[in-house]
């Protein structure tokens, strides 16, 4: 077992693969958007609840790899009860994980469940299957229903 | 453990590997186990040498120098056409066209039916294994022409319906399009049945031999296609050069697909004529490397005993099924009773891609995702799947270090 791999498939993130947070749809979302990798036919649907400014609540679905998943998974566990502002600041991290950045201990102590996709930026071809549900969030934000 | 159960296999295996070098070569390290063959082969020196004497000796556009090193690339370039058809088969030389690989073989087809063959209420007629080079253009032609795409369906063991085929077949069927063996499922479909079933409803026929021109040999004049097309890179030759193949008068009747310098005959503003098959297809620069490196590859590969190749992959393919299905929670898609050696897998509720990273970091290279073909997986009811492919370079070894890396695997998730 390499130490690479350990990292990707933190015991977090497999955890979030296994019993994913917030899995299902909402039955009146405000927003709601598919998204697609077209590399490898990944699917993932999100739907929300925005109040006003505010995310009441984010639920997913996906036909897609752990990594996918978990993504979407701690995605919809970190918005609940945040502003769209914090979603920037959100993503601003998951950036600086992916591209395989050093980050201060107090952004990764209040987001460790984020701090776990950090293995993916030793993945390249993975990249892109982390970034999926954040992708698709913002297709839904641009999609009110 | 593996070895002892395959007893005739005769192939020299071992000779053939030491002729290409990645395969000694280690990632991740681990020595590299490539079974992602159905996406592009390795290549073996001979290949490698041949486009850097290219550049090295012999680099010069072709068809137009009056000068030793043109005149030079020229004689390389129409001995490499002659390579190519008498590695298919084919009687004309003239009647191999380079393109880019199969996929622009088969636009180039699609263009000239879209301009001179397909009015609406048409048929084509294709299957529900195609690979997406094989469904999109005829998409497009259907679209733009009013024809109508028909799909011969797939059974479940990734067979063709053959009656539904039979019933298919109309005389509004403007073209049957079929794979020869699917990149997906490994199936290899009865074609030399079909294009006889086909030409018998005055049907012609394009076959798309890019997964069985690296396994077998396939021979245009015996199966009596009409088109056919392959691509280089699959048979260890380079990325970037293909063949299409057309009987000469279809050929000559369909129109250009790219038009500019090479392919006129004479150019005045009044009007242009074109070159007669092949230079009427083949505009502009082409891509001399490729089609030099094309020629090393089908020579490589003619030197090579392929019936004792072909056995070879057989015996891995059922090495590695064998194996495989011992594991628990493993199943295959794609069990046809004539199958090439690909195998596409899914374990229990692991995704595919999960499957493929895991098996990297151990240095086997397999493909995961949808392989092009959507429609054959939506089939089957899954997104995607892991699939292992073999080519005769492979060996037991490598069978063995994809079933323990499997094994691993299944533990770990």
């Amino acid at each position: 077992m390499s130490e690479d791999l350990n990292e990707l498939y933190q015991s977090i993130i497999l955890d979030h693969n296994k019993a994913p947070r917030n899995y299902g749809l909402l039955d009146a979302p405000t927003h709601k958007a598919e998204g697609y990798n077209p590399i490898c036919g990944d699917k993932i649907i999100v739907t929300l609840q925005l109040d006003t400014e505010r995310f009441k609540e984010v639920r997913f679905q996906t036909a897609s790899c752990a990594i996918c998943k978990a993504s979407a998974s701690i995605m919809a566990v970190a918005l609940r009860g945040k502003y769209l502002s914090e979603l920037e600041v959100l993503e601003i991290l998951l950036n600086k994980l992916l591209a395989g950045e050093e980050l201060d201990g107090n952004a990764l102590s209040t987001n460790s469940d984020l701090a776990a996709l950090s293995g993916v930026s030793k993945f390249p071809s993975r990249i892109k299957c982390a970034k999926l549900p954040w992708q698709t969030l913002h297709s839904a934000l641009k999609n009110p229903i | 453990m593996l070895r002892t159960v395959i007893t005739v296999d005769t192939f020299d295996f071992t000779r053939i590997r030491a002729n290409f070098p990645i395969l000694s070569s280690e990632v991740r390290g681990k020595p590299l186990t490539y079974l992602d063959n159905a996406a592009t082969s390795q290549k073996p020196t001979s290949v490698i040498e041949a486009v850097e004497h290219y550049y090295r000796a012999e680099n010069s556009n072709i068809h137009r120098g009056v000068h030793y090193l043109s005149e030079q690339a020229t004689d390389a370039y129409e001995i490499a056409r002659r390579k190519v058809a008498s590695f298919i088969g084919a009687h004309d030389t003239d009647e191999v066209i380079f393109v880019r690989g199969a996929t622009e073989g088969i636009n180039l087809i699609a263009h000239g039916f879209i301009e001179s063959i397909l009015t609406a209420g048409d048929e084509i007629l294709i299957s529900h294994m195609e690979h997406h080079a094989n469904i999109v253009p005829w998409q497009i032609a259907a679209e733009k022409t009013g024809a109508i795409l028909k799909v011969i369906p797939v059974n479940d063991s990734g067979e063709l319906d053959l009656e539904a085929f039979q019933s298919l077949l109309s005389e509004r069927t403007k073209l049957l399009s079929i794979v020869h063996i699917s990149n997906a499922l490994g199936t290899i479909n009865p074609v030399k049945a079909m294009i006889d079933a086909a030409h018998a409803r005055g049907v012609p026929v394009l076959l798309d031999a890019a997964q069985s021109t690296p396994h077998m040999p396939v021979s245009v004049s015996e199966l009596d296609c009409d088109f056919m097309v392959f691509s280089g890179h699959k048979i260890c030759g380079p990325t970037g050069i293909g063949v299409l193949w057309g009987k000469r008068t279809w050929l000559e009747k369909l129109p250009p697909y790219q038009s500019g310098g090479d392919m006129i005959e004479k150019v005045d503003f009044e009007g242009t004529t074109y070159k007669g098959i092949p230079g009427k297809f083949e505009a502009g620069t082409p891509h001399i490397e490729g089609v030099l490196g094309l020629g090393a590859a089908i020579d490589y590969m003619s030197s090579m005993d392929r019936i004792g190749a072909l056995a070879h992959e057989s015996a891995l393919l059922k090495a590695a099924t064998d194996a495989l299905l011992e594991i628990e929670g493993l199943r295959i898609i794609g069990t046809a009773a004539n199958k090439a050696s690909v195998i596409s897998f899914l374990i229990d509720e692991i995704h595919p891609h999960d499957i493929g990273t895991f098996l990297d970091a151990d240095g086997v290279a397999i493909r995961a995702g949808h392989h092009c073909t959507q429609p054959l997986l939506k089939r089957f009811g899954v997104p995607a799947t892991a699939r292992a492919s073999f080519a005769f370079y492979n060996d037991f070894d490598d069978v063995d270090r994809l079933v323990t890396a499997v094994r691993k695997l299944k533990k770990f998730f």
